[in-house]
């Protein structure tokens, strides 16, 4: 594996092995001393044209409990504004030293592009409504760690599937784990087409809720126009946000997932985010361990010759 | 590799009792002990010296095993490795741990090991026991307690196979470089 860009076409071999890798490295940051001195004097590049808290915090998290150092770029403090192109921003960045790159872009395929540009390993941090690998890897290790195993799960995504990178991944992931996928949304936030996503779909949430092990939980991406999707939010709340009534139809070992940021009160109701029966927390403590599982794998072997 | 193994099972079950037993008298008794297996094969043989120890002590050493493949300085040079388990079931701090490995060669593998140890606790000692000391070290480091002292040329390559990991357990020198 020479870059972290899609999840499709990822194996399972693939993915348990990231997913055997970050099980050790959860046990690495549940040490009194959180860090190992494995990519001590590499560097690695987080490139976000997007606003991000917890992914590009994770990553920069990972990347020093590796021991890596950190360049962070992102545009609002940066040339971009004088018009600095992606391409230009990415040399510039692997002139510094870098040699491995995140990237968040809006446009779908940047950080492939990158990847053709800089001659180093790139780690797509979400590209558009495209992909976001390492929410699937990193959610696809929160099920492991809670069930034991992905086979025969039944996880419903809910929300903005159309404008969502995190269902595409998730979904190819999980599936490809042995996980059985079911997009929930009204049918305006559901793809156009999902001929041969391995996958169902619906379009109510009381229809499925009470066979679900997992409930994904999605926000509306009112900066790729999912608020005009449906006629208002208090429809979207009442059909499918996760109240205390939807909650009580729940299997009793069912989970609760988001990949955040949440809006409490729209998809979730307030006081259930911080049920005991959401995994919303744990996500955010196994992304660390994950993102450091595809910085391990990527800048071990043949990277840093 | 040569035919005839130059450690047969036999010989490695009597040198590891006498190594349990060097243990032991040295620390009269067995309080304080830890026997850490390093990955992989360094693991059977931790767990064969606690055992061999609970068999004529009566006591348990407990048996750790840690992975040093996020400690190695040589990452980059070799293909990507698999992690193994690091699981040690005490506090090392201020106890002796006696790390256990299969074949004493540089000592990188040790030199990584003892930094790996140092970032799980301070431990108050910490000692080594090989199966097999091939000589040719390019680090500072000597080991406590040894099996078999095996002189090679650097050419050469020692090969220990243990049942637990490989199905069958000897010790073979053949030519061709490698541990």
């Amino acid at each position: 594996m020479r870059h972290l860009l899609t999840i499709e076409g990822v194996t399972r071999p693939e993915l348990e092995d990231l997913l055997d890798l970050s099980d050790e490295f959860l046990n690495v940051l549940d040490r009194d001393i959180p860090k190992v001195p494995t990519l001590l004097g590499a560097t690695v590049a987080t490139m976000f044209f997007e606003p991000s808290t917890r992914t590009r915090l994770s990553f920069e998290r990972a990347a020093r409990a590796l021991s890596a150092d950190v360049l962070s770029f992102s545009p609002g403090t940066s040339s971009v504004t004088k018009g600095e192109s992606l391409k230009d921003t990415a040399l510039t960045l692997k002139a510094m030293g870098a040699d491995l790159m995140v990237v968040r872009h809006p446009a779908t395929g940047a950080a492939h592009r990158v990847s053709r540009w800089a001659d180093l390993p790139v780690v797509n941090g979400g590209d558009g409504a495209h992909q976001h690998p390492t929410q699937a890897l990193l959610d696809a290790f929160t099920l492991r760690r809670h069930f034991g195993k992905l086979d025969g799960l039944r996880v419903g995504i809910v929300g903005d599937i159309r404008h969502s990178r995190v269902a595409r991944s998730d979904l190819q992931a999980f599936s490809t784990l042995g996980a059985t996928v079911t997009l929930v949304a009204p049918p305006t936030l559901l793809p156009l087409d999902t001929t041969g996503w391995p996958c169902d779909t619906a379009t109510e949430l009381d229809g499925v809720i009470g066979d679900l092990d997992v409930v994904y939980l999605l926000r509306i991406q009112s900066e790729r126009g999912g608020v005009s999707g449906f006629t208002s939010l208090p429809e979207y709340v009442r059909r499918f946000g996760l109240d205390d009534r939807r909650f009580r139809l729940l299997r009793d070992d069912a989970v609760i997932m988001h990949p955040g940021p949440m809006n409490r009160g729209v998809e979730i109701a307030p006081h259930i985010a911080d049920h005991p029966r959401t995994l919303i927390l744990d996500q955010v403590r196994n992304g660390v361990a994950a993102r450091m599982a595809v910085l391990f794998r990527l800048m071990t072997p043949e990277a840093r010759r | 590799m040569t035919a005839e193994p130059v450690m047969t099972s036999d010989d490695i079950r009597r040198a590891v009792h006498r190594i349990a037993h060097e243990i032991v008298e040295r620390h009269h008794g067995t309080a304080g002990l830890v026997l850490v297996g390093i990955h992989t094969r360094g693991v059977p043989f931790a767990r064969a010296i606690g055992a061999a120890i609970a068999d004529f002590e009566g006591t348990t050493v407990p048996v750790g095993e840690l992975d040093i493949g996020l400690y190695r300085d040589d990452l980059g040079r070799r293909s990507s490795p698999r992690l193994e388990r690091t699981s040690i079931p005490v506090d090392i701090t201020d106890q002796t741990a006696v790390l256990v490995d299969d074949v004493l060669f540089t000592g990188r593998t040790i030199r990584a090991a003892l930094d790996a140890l140092s970032d799980l606790g301070r431990a108050g000692q910490i000692e080594l026991a090989v199966l097999v000391d091939r000589g040719h070290r390019q680090l500072p480091i000597r080991p406590d307690y040894v099996g078999k002292n095996l002189p090679t040329s650097i050419e050469q390559r020692v090969s220990v196979r243990i049942d637990e990991v490989d199905g069958h357990t000897g010790v073979w020198v053949g030519e061709g470089k490698g541990q």
